[in-house]
């Protein structure tokens, strides 16, 4: 079952998306955020299609991936398209039905939010799916820096980030394992009542958190064995380096922006 | 001439101060490691062996006794600075594998010591080829075998170039491959450096590579010697809850089958010596 | 009960990009009252078949029959919780199982998810905590203060408990020190025996294998290579060595002594216990003449 779960993994490739800076791309989904907003007609909504469309291809990401990022949010999609089906009171009407109205402007507002909503979660896909994890956190430590001066700890907060990012994977495992080995023991969290399934959970979570705690003061322990007391004076071990590309990545954004500006109502 | 690099004198320690009814973990034990020695000290669980390994690195402090790194007292000055001169590898692979990846583990120490980035590189690429892990730089940890992963931390251990490499029931969790992998790896790095090697362990194999033995039982330190005058003392150790070599163990259950023999035999090839020219070469 | 795997194959994350083929093909049986090992190296698939032997995982190929219920690669299956209180499963670790406020809860825990009435449950619980060698004061703390020796003689006593028909082991003795090994092994053969249990040993320890078992089953590969009686088995040095697999110590040393003396003996002497009577014997004759 946990073996299915991949929304959000990391897919290893030397597409162009791959080998951009992971400061890039984060910076890049961030204002790409508020350049979804300067669409508003039918022409540019068609661009930012077309240019989440280049994206996917440039990334070399199958279909399926992106597909099952989706599912997660598709109910969240559909309930906001149908909101504004129903809801939003514009226009001509184009259905008279019994109880129900739909107006013009509450369609194409039910489609424009659906496209900006899939465009918003695909490119963040892409982002997790062609970065891994530590590099985003990299990322985001070096990003986040100047912000020390405000006493936020960012390399502890950093550090944290990336030691509980790789013991995801060996956390799934134990909570494979455990589960197993109280289903063998009768444990069934797949049947029953509400009240006996969330029984169920008590022999599951109780071993994981023990495990976990236990985990945290072993490292806690090697770590201290090989020298760390804190951020001072830590070199750092992976860098980050800056290419052409990932300038011309953001460049890239910039002249998305002016389009959509130049052809928004 | 030997040269003196830990030792401990009179060493007692108790994790339980107010409770007087609980045995100390560790009871008045002394003993003196030299340069260059690998040491294996064994004993059932609860002997406590794995205290010993904690009072050697700082993670604890005897209540009475001293423990002496590098000649000096450890005490709450020097301890980083010593830390920086011993390697630890602990028991469970995963809880000190703190880095994403193989090759970011191993930088770990280095990161923390403030060595520069050129230098960092060249030490964590080095210490991977000694411990035959270079092909798995890139690899991250839940596509690792336990063996992999304890190699791992020892190449971490290694990259600061200490003068000791403790090692905390280091084979315990493993499977025999990965056993084996792990002590191939310490003996293949005690051929090209004079690396003093402390090795916490109940592994039979693992004892029988140490130049030295110090066996514990109930916190007390109960012989020491090479790894042939221990295992000589035969039923003695079974009782303490250890193993025989398996030539030992034969010639022990032969004699109390009333087959004669010369001696107690460390070496399969001895016992077949024996038993050849006293019973069957006629 | 017998369980048999039918040509049985498993993968892992079937139909989907991560798919890996785990077991290929495998045939095994395992008689009711035996007691059986399953060797083979970390990969070779013996987790997999593990997990099958109480239907926690279902055959993607093939079937597996498990006393009388069948389940079978493809089909629905509803009755699979009655089968794991028959075949109970010792994971490996298996401490980091317990969870519950007291031992004797803990213990309980399976065989009242099995309907078993409360005052039963705690009967067992009593007398399997006994069984283990625990101090009876050890019922009423949690399980979290015991030592970790302790912790697995719990965590043995809670699957003990729900009374299976088989017992799987999946290394028991993973992470303890000689004594503690020899004593977990010398308990569940005496259960063995002693209530005609049928046993499954995973394990990597040929001595193990050979001293306790009466049957052996090599895994390689996801597939099942070989299997038979001990002394077949440990006729094959060959196959064994291209699974990578070195026969017991003892049978190693009889072979040493065989060569020195020009002379097979009788038969493999599968411990070094059985070993030593047989020399003594051979030595005694060779006195006679």
């Amino acid at each position: 079952m946990l073996e299915k779960m991949i929304f959000g993994r990391f897919i290893p490739g030397d597409s162009f998306i791959h080998r951009l800076d992971a400061r890039a791309k984060l910076i890049f989904v961030f204002l790409f955020i508020m350049v979804v907003f300067i669409a508003n007609n039918w022409i540019t909504y068609g661009i930012l299609l077309l240019f989440t469309f280049l994206i996917i291809k440039l990334s070399k990401i199958k279909l399926y991936f992106l597909i099952n990022g989706l599912k997660p949010v598709v109910f969240l999609i559909i309930f906001t398209f149908l909101l504004h089906l129903f809801f939003t009171r514009e226009g001509p009407i184009i259905l008279d039905w019994k109880f129900i109205k739909i107006y013009e402007e509450g369609l194409k507002q039910g489609i424009f939010i659906s496209i900006r909503f899939t465009v918003l979660v695909v490119l963040t896909s892409i982002l997790t799916l062609t970065t891994t994890p530590i590099s985003i956190t990299d990322a985001l430590e070096v990003l986040l820096n100047p912000l020390k001066k405000w006493k936020l700890p960012v390399h502890e907060l950093a550090l944290m980030m990336s030691i509980s990012l790789r013991f995801i994977p060996t956390l799934m495992d134990e909570t494979d394992k455990i589960m197993k080995a109280q289903m063998a023991r009768g444990s069934d969290m797949t049947t029953g009542s509400m009240k006996e399934r969330m029984n169920a959970i008590v022999p599951l979570l109780i071993p994981l958190f023990v495990s976990a705690f236990k985990r945290a003061e072993d490292l806690a322990t090697a770590m201290e064995v090989r020298g760390y007391k804190g951020g001072e004076g830590r070199t750092r071990y992976r860098k980050l380096e800056w290419a052409f590309r990932d300038t011309l990545i953001l460049l890239t954004l910039v002249v998305l922006a002016a389009i959509l500006v130049y052809f928004r109502n | 001439m030997e040269r003196e690099i830990i030792s401990l004198q009179e060493v007692t320690f108790t994790y339980a101060e107010e409770e007087t009814s609980i045995r100390p973990a560790i009871q008045n034990v002394s003993y003196t490691i030299n340069e260059g020695e690998w040491v294996a000290i064994v004993g059932h669980n609860g002997s406590g062996k794995s205290t010993l390994a904690r009072l050697m690195n700082g993670l604890l402090f005897p209540q009475t006794g001293t423990v002496r790194i590098f000649g000096e007292p450890l005490n709450e000055h020097n301890l980083w600075d010593t830390r920086s001169k011993m390697g630890m590898v602990f028991q469970n692979p995963d809880n000190q594998f703190v880095g994403a990846t193989v090759q970011d583990d191993v930088a770990f120490a280095l990161e923390n010591n403030g060595i520069p980035f050129e230098e960092m590189v060249e030490r964590v690429h080095a210490s991977l080829v000694k411990v035959n892990m270079s092909d798995y730089m890139n690899s991250e940890p839940h596509h690792l075998s336990g063996g992999q992963k304890q190699r791992v931390a020892i190449a971490g251990a290694i990259a600061l170039q200490p003068r000791i490499l403790l090692l905390d029931e280091a084979t315990s969790m493993l499977d025999p491959q990965g056993r084996e992998e792990v002590l191939q790896t310490v003996h293949e790095l005690r051929k090209e450096t004079d690396l003093t090697v402390i090795s916490i362990t109940h592994d039979l194999e693992e004892a029988l590579l140490a130049d030295r033995v110090i066996v514990m039982n109930q916190g007390e330190k109960y012989a020491a010697g090479s790894p042939h005058e221990i295992f000589e003392r035969g039923q003695e150790l079974i009782d303490l809850g250890l193993d025989l070599p398996f030539a030992m163990n034969m010639s022990r259950l032969l004699r109390a089958q009333g087959v004669p023999l010369v001696a107690d035999h460390m070496s399969e090839e001895e016992l077949v010596n024996d038993l050849w020219t006293s019973h069957f070469n006629k | 009960m017998d369980i048999s795997l039918q040509q049985v194959s498993y993968s892992y994350a079937k139909d989907t990009p991560f798919e890996k083929r785990a077991l290929y093909d495998v045939d095994l049986l395992i008689p009711s009252g035996s007691y059986q090992a399953i060797i083979g190296h970390t990969g070779s698939g013996k987790s997999t078949v593990l997990q099958h032997l109480n239907a926690l995982l279902k055959p993607t190929g093939g079937a597996i029959r498990i006393g009388g219920t069948e389940v079978v690669a493809g089909k629905k299956n509803k009755k699979l919780r009655e089968i794991r209180q028959k075949v109970g499963i010792v994971f490996q670790f298996p401490e980091h199982q317990l969870f519950d406020e007291t031992v004797v809860k803990d213990i309980m825990f399976g065989p009242m998810n099995f309907g078993v009435p409360e005052e039963e449950a705690r009967k067992r619980a009593i007398e399997l905590v006994r069984l283990l060698g625990l101090p009876e004061e050890v019922l009423e703390k949690s399980p979290f203060d015991l030592s970790g020796g302790q912790m697995r003689r719990v965590a043995i006593a809670g699957v003990l408990a729900m009374n299976p028909e088989v017992l799987v082991l999946d290394e028991p003795t993973a992470g303890l020190d000689p004594r503690g090994r020899k004593e977990i092994m010398d308990l569940f053969y005496r259960l063995h025996k002693e209530k005609g249990l049928t046993t499954v040993l995973v394990t990597h320890s040929m001595e193990d294998a050979a001293r306790y078992a009466d049957r052996i089953a090599i895994m390689h590969n996801g597939r099942c290579v070989l299997q038979g009686i001990p002394q077949e088995i440990f006729s094959n040095e060959d196959r064994l060595m291209d699974y990578r697999l070195e026969l017991p110590q003892s049978i190693k040393f009889q072979k040493k002594l065989e060569e020195m003396m020009n002379k097979k003996f009788p038969s493999l002497c599968l411990t070094e216990e059985t070993l030593a009577e047989e020399l003594a014997r051979l030595v005694k004759k060779e006195r006679e003449i």
